[in-house]
């Protein structure tokens, strides 16, 4: 056991430091650092920057343009980016189709779409999720119909985070309404300019615009898109759930954390600062000892390539924290938490803004942050996973 | 002992729950929450003609003279349909004030337009500096002549941009946080030197910034006694405090029954939600939830009359500790239990999960509350 | 809708005052103060005492020696009786087992029983739970053959409290193994001195001796001792649990701790001030404080819907768990108060002999036995998880 980081480590970290230092632009640091809307081309041109530099996508194998990272380079590496307040990397592609992609795909669809990932000409979504299958995902009915050459495929998917950007989706979809329910589906990657697809918003109670539904009326995806095997998809997606999984949130906790502080500081309460009051204080500590943990929980599952189980606890302990900090936050601004000013969380908005600055996000993303224990596996189901798996109830 | 309506009671509520009905379908709300004012005038008239607007106001000054438990039945019922006309601003404080500290020439001449429908109030208090602390005031009167000039911020003033005077209170002596020296004002809202951004809030009300850039008000403009407004403030709050209390038992049991039905009615899995046992334990401890913020909101509508003013701010600080950990639960767990629908604006869920959320901010969140209980 | 008490109700509250304040005895006081556990003969003491002035049974109608008070009387007596060190009711005979042979006995076993349950003579333990028959009670397997003018009873029951110090314990017992398990068992009332039957103690985490393993080995038992029909058992049970349910909200002794631990708060310093003006454990008092008027208020609404005659439903089970929650709460909060002084534990402190000067501050011995024995108020008497599954299943139609 040894908690250290080792010279190289920490001569990495200094080194992706700088990097952001020298790369990323002062305005959008800010954006993110105040929690504003961001744009496609926000996220786009970060990506962009770190591709150039060979970092955008450190878990591919190296051939196909990863970095041979150990396990605290990727970790170091993940935080560095949200201590510098960098725009997420969008996962969808890098993260979720991409492995699927060079683990179970043709050596075409390789070619095809991997560069395109990497240089992020090609923007992703997910569309595995339908109004009747959400926990129960395998009840999916999106169906795929082979006809000669292509597949026709007919349904709906929702819920499908940033689709009205993407240019592809990859989808489960059923090939087979026999056996199990696992058993009849496939893995296909759509064309999101194909005919008969139909992108419509969903708008969340926080009032952005991050979700749609995506209609498929007889939608001709050629057969060459289909991943693997035919009514093989559900291990294909059961592969790239984990890597959904296994990303580290306490980079962002720690921001938020950070954020949550200076507001601390600055609102005021019986003439001096909140961040002094008894009871916001112990709230606080209460809240960095329980962040503190989980880190070291985060840290204890480094390396472990494959994260089976840990990735369950991971994501509910996750996740609470994540609301957490978004509700003492909405707490810490008071009645400035009221004002609901859209615009106000568009960067370049020129008014001064209702109260301090820092307020106007706080409660959208609050009410935006109770998805964290819905989506990727409920948290109820998380336990049920661990129960069965971990507890072997 | 007794908990139950009398007829009149009964009768009050079931006509609120038809106006409810009839006027605050969902999509009729959204409808009034994006026009410009943010409600219904007709909707307000029709309060005036049913006697909701007059229902706390005494019966000498054209009211109905009803007591807590009335202002409990309808407040429950706005609750239920997220209703968003200014009853709580203009109707329980604005009256509030007036009843309270209001002199004989105010209660003859502003009663009866407040019953009618003729006048509307709002009450500024909050600074920028104050957080919760109703006695954290900054902003100045100074006097001039018989009357004052004021000077000063005042902000998230409920209604403002609708009512036709706004109450705002101001020092006129004493240091920034003592509780003597604070004086209440009837403020015009179109005065000179008063100036307002407006702006809708999050959970589909409106509120605004007030600058006070030396407003000049007469003698007549004070509300109670001059430099006693921390006592008028403690009461008129205490009673705004309990009909919130009652709001958020009605938006808690929506919620809470909504959320049964969904849970029976949506299948994953080959069952309906409700057969998994960690969900109806979910749901069964939002519905304690519910039954123990209304049993608070019982005890402070009962003991917000009470003589002994230590009894009735206890009574008034636990009912809002009480109401704010269930409205927390209920509304989150609401969420959490529909799922990816829970998330949607197009639900009703959402809003009533931001109402909640929001009535814990209002005139002092749980911790707030639960301090000034500790100190009492 | 009020909560004003008439003129009269505000009498009634002086009388009990007055009398409480001028009877109870003052060691027993002590003893409550301090935590200890109450032998049963000071119990039977302060029993007697209301016997004399006709308060043993609060609850009971007046023909079986009960007080008839109203929901409002039954409140203020509650109340009155929290505001001074009084020992808790042992409920197995006042609380339960009397209202059932009032309710479903016959004569000659209401003539019998109650009398005795009343002045504290005799005193009932329980005997339902098993070894394999927790929260699943009607799979219960102790057998009852009837043989004659008497049952023969075989089997082991579990958890009973008191029983190594009552005079009878009220079992349900199998008398049928045909049909649904519920409609095979009966209700027996049963003599502790009768030959075969054997407790053995069952030590709990607080380090003390009240629960018992209690063997049935050919046990004679009169037919006359069995509550109403044979076989109809389950039914006289379920009234009795819902009894039990509404006795265990405990809002009176909660708010005894309350006080206590107030006391205790103004005792015990940190940075030089008392604990109750530390800002983070007055918080947590308030807290409880709150959830306690809270538990009351729900409870009130109750009792309210009771004295107007309307039945209650499983709502009731929420009484269960909160009651039971607030009670962790402040045994928990008490350990918290005392800090280091949780620890010492010798069992000799707890006697009311002790003569001994105290390790720490005199309340501080029987604290962490209180906490510990506490945790067992969220399982018995219907464990909090099969009480949320009743309020599921019969009030959220789940
Ligand atoms: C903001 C957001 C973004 C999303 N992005 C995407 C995306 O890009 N692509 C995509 O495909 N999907 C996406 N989703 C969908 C998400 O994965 C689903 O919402 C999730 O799987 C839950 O499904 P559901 O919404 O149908 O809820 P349901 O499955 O109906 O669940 C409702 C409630 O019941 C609980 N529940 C269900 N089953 C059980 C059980 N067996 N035991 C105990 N409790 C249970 C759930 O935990 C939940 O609380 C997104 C969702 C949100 C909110
Ligand atoms: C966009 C998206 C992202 C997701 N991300 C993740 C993720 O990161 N990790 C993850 O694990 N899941 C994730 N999910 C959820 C995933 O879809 C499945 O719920 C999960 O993988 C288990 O699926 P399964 O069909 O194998 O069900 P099972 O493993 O059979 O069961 C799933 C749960 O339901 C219960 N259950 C199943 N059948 C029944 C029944 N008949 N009666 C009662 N209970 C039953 C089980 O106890 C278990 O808790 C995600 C879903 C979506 C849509
Ligand atoms: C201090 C003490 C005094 C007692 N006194 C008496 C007495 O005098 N006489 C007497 O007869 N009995 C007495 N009992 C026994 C008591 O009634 C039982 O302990 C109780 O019924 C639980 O049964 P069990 O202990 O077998 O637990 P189990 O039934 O084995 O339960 C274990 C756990 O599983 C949970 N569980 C069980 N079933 C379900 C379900 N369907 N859904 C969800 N959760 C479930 C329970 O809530 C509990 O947490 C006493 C118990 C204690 C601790």
């Amino acid at each position: 056991m040894d908690m250290h980081y080792r010279p190289e480590d920490l001569a990495f970290q200094a080194e992706v430091r700088q990097f952001i230092q020298a790369n990323l632009p002062a305005d959008l640091a800010d954006k993110v650092r105040r929690g504003l809307h961001l744009d496609k081309e926000d996220f786009v041109f970060w990506q962009k920057k770190l591709n150039e530099q060979g970092w955008f996508a450190p878990h591919w194998p190296v051939a196909l343009g990863g970095v041979e990272w150990n396990p605290t380079q990727h970790y170091l590496f993940q935080n560095e980016q949200v201590e510098g307040c960098c725009p997420p990397v969008i996962p969808f592609g890098v993260r979720m189709v991409a492995p699927v992609i060079f683990t179970y795909g043709s050596e075409e669809q390789k070619q095809r779409f991997l560069p395109d990932i990497l240089d992020s000409t090609a923007w992703w979504c997910q569309g595995y999720s339908e109004p009747g299958s959400g926990s129960d995902l395998a009840s999916l009915q999106t169906k795929a119909v082979r006809d000669g050459d292509d597949y026709i495929v007919n349904g709906t998917k929702t819920w499908t985070t940033l689709a009205q950007y993407a240019d592809w989706i990859f989808c489960l979809v059923r090939t087979s309404t026999e056996g199990k329910p696992q058993e009849g589906i496939s893995f296909l990657l759509i064309d999101m300019n194909s005919p008969g697809i139909d992108v419509t918003p969903i708008i969340t109670i926080d009032g952005s615009h991050e979700v749609n539904s995506v209609f498929f009326t007889d939608v001709r995806v050629p057969a060459e898109n289909l991943i693997g095997q035919e009514n093989q998809g559900w291990t294909y997606a059961k592969f790239l759930l984990l890597f959904e999984r296994s990303n580290s949130l306490t980079g962002s906790l720690k921001q938020q954390l950070h954020r949550l502080r200076g507001v601390a500081r600055q609102e005021l309460t019986g003439g001096a600062p909140l961040c002094a009051d008894p009871a916001f204080a112990a709230r606080l500590a209460d809240y960095e000892v329980q962040l503190r943990s989980y880190e070291f929980l985060e840290l204890r599952t480094l390396g472990n390539s494959r994260p089976g189980a840990e990735a369950s606890y991971l994501k509910i302990i996750g996740t609470d924290l994540q609301q957490l900090a978004s509700e003492l936050t909405l707490q810490a601004v008071a009645y400035y938490g009221n004002p609901h000013i859209s615009d106000a969380l568009v960067h370049g908005y020129n008014e001064p803004s209702v109260g301090p600055d820092y307020a106007a996000p706080a409660a959208p993303q609050y009410f935006n942050y109770r998805k964290t224990a819905i989506y990727a596996g409920s948290n109820e189901i998380q336990r049920n996973i661990l129960s069965k798996a971990v507890l072997g109830m | 002992m007794d908990f139950s309506l009398s007829e009149e009671q009964q009768l009050l509520k079931d006509s609120v729950q038809r106006f409810v009905r009839e006027e605050y379908e969902l999509e009729s709300r959204r409808k009034l929450v994006a026009t410009d004012i943010g409600y219904s005038e007709d909707n307000w008239a029709k309060m005036a003609e049913l006697g909701w607007l007059a229902l706390p106001l005494p019966e000498e000054y054209g009211g109905i003279g009803g007591g807590a438990v009335d202002t409990m039945v309808l407040m429950e019922e706005f609750g239920r349909g997220l209703v968003v006309e200014p009853y709580m601003s203009s109707v329980i404080i604005g009256g509030g004030f007036l009843m309270a500290g209001g002199s004989e020439k105010h209660k003859t001449e502003l009663l009866p337009k407040l019953g009618a429908g003729e006048l509307k109030l709002a009450f500024g208090y909050a600074e920028r500096q104050s957080r919760f602390d109703l006695n954290d005031v900054e902003c100045k009167a100074e006097k001039s002549g018989d009357g004052y000039i004021l000077n000063g911020h005042k902000g998230v003033v409920f209604h403002a941009a609708t009512a036709d005077k706004i109450i705002v209170s101001a020092r006129t002596s004493g240091g920034s946080r003592d509780a003597d020296g604070i004086t209440l004002f009837l403020v015009d809202n179109n005065c000179n030197g008063l100036s307002r951004r407006d702006y809708p809030t999050v959970d589909g009300l409106r509120a605004s910034e007030l600058e006070l850039d030396g407003v000049a008000v007469g003698a007549d403009a004070v509300l109670g006694a001059v430099g006693g407004g921390a006592a008028l403030m403690e009461e008129v709050v205490g009673q705004a405090i309990a009909a919130i209390c009652a709001e958020s038992v009605g938006c808690m049991d929506v919620l809470q029954e909504t959320t049964n039905e969904y849970l029976k009615t949506r299948v994953q899995f080959g069952v309906p939600l409700s057969k998994f046992q960690v969900l109806q334990h979910r749901m069964v401890d939002m519905f304690m939830e519910c039954e123990q913020a209304r049993s608070m909101c019982y005890m402070v509508t009962l003991k917000i009359g009470d003589e002994d003013p230590v009894e009735r701010a206890k009574a008034v600080s636990a009912a809002k500790v009480q109401i704010g950990n269930s409205g927390r639960y209920v509304g989150q767990q609401s969420v959490q239990l529909h799922g990816g629908m829970g998330m949607t604006d197009e639900l009703h869920v959402g809003h009533y999960f931001k109402r909640l959320t929001m009535i814990d901010t209002m005139f002092g969140n749980k911790d707030h509350h639960l301090k000034r209980y500790a100190d009492l | 809708m009020d909560l004003a008490f008439s003129n009269d109700d505000l009498a009634f509250r002086d009388e009990v005052h007055t009398f409480v304040k001028a009877h109870l005895p003052a060691d027993i006081a002590e003893s409550v103060r301090r935590g200890r556990p109450i032998a049963k003969a000071d119990i039977q003491r302060w029993q007697l005492i209301l016997y004399n002035r006709g308060w043993a049974a609060p609850g009971w109608p007046v023909e079986f020696g009960g007080t008839g008070w109203n929901a409002t009387q039954r409140y203020i007596f509650d109340e009155v009786m929290a505001e001074f060190d009084t020992p808790e009711t042992i409920p197995f005979g006042l609380l339960m087992v009397g209202p059932l042979i009032y309710t479903f006995g016959t004569d000659a076993q209401k003539e019998r029983f109650l009398p005795k349950i009343l002045n504290g003579k005799e005193w009932w333990c329980q005997g339902y739970s098993e070894p394999g028959s927790g929260s699943d009670l009607a799979s219960l397997q102790t057998k009852a053959v009837l043989t004659g003018d008497h049952y023969l009873v075989n089997g082991t029951k579990t958890w009973n409290s008191s029983a190594h110090i009552a005079d009878w314990t009220f079992c349900l017992v199998r008398t049928s193994s045909e049909g649904k398990q519920q409609e095979g068992i009966s209700f027996l009332l049963i003599d502790m001195n009768t030959p075969g039957i054997e407790p053995k103690p069952i030590i709990s985490i607080d380090g003390a001796h009240h629960l018992n393993m209690t063997y049935y080995t050919d046990v004679k038992v009169p037919v006359a001792n069995r509550i109403g029909e044979e076989n109809k058992g389950w039914t006289y049970a379920k009234f009795l649990l819902g009894h039990e349910r509404n006795s265990i909200t405990e809002v009176g002794l909660s708010k005894q701790r309350v006080r206590r631990l107030k006391s205790i708060a103004e005792e015990e310093r940190t940075g030089g001030k008392t604990l109750l003006d530390e800002p983070d454990f007055a918080g947590k008092l308030a807290d409880a404080e709150i959830a306690l008027t809270t538990l009351e208020y729900l409870s009130l609404r109750f009792l309210a819907e009771e004295a107007a005659g309307r039945p209650i439903g499983a709502e009731a089970s929420m009484l269960k768990i909160r009651g039971t929650e607030i009670r962790q709460q402040l045994t928990e909060l008490t350990i918290e108060a005392l800090g280091y002084y949780a620890a010492p534990f010798e069992m000799e402190q707890m006697s009311d002999r002790w003569n001994e000067p105290s390790i720490g501050p005199d309340y501080a011995a029987a604290q962490m036995p209180q906490y510990l024995f506490s945790r067992a108020a969220t399982i018995y008497g219907g464990s909090n998880e099969i009480q949320r599954n009743i309020i599921a299943k019969m009030v959220l139609g789940l």
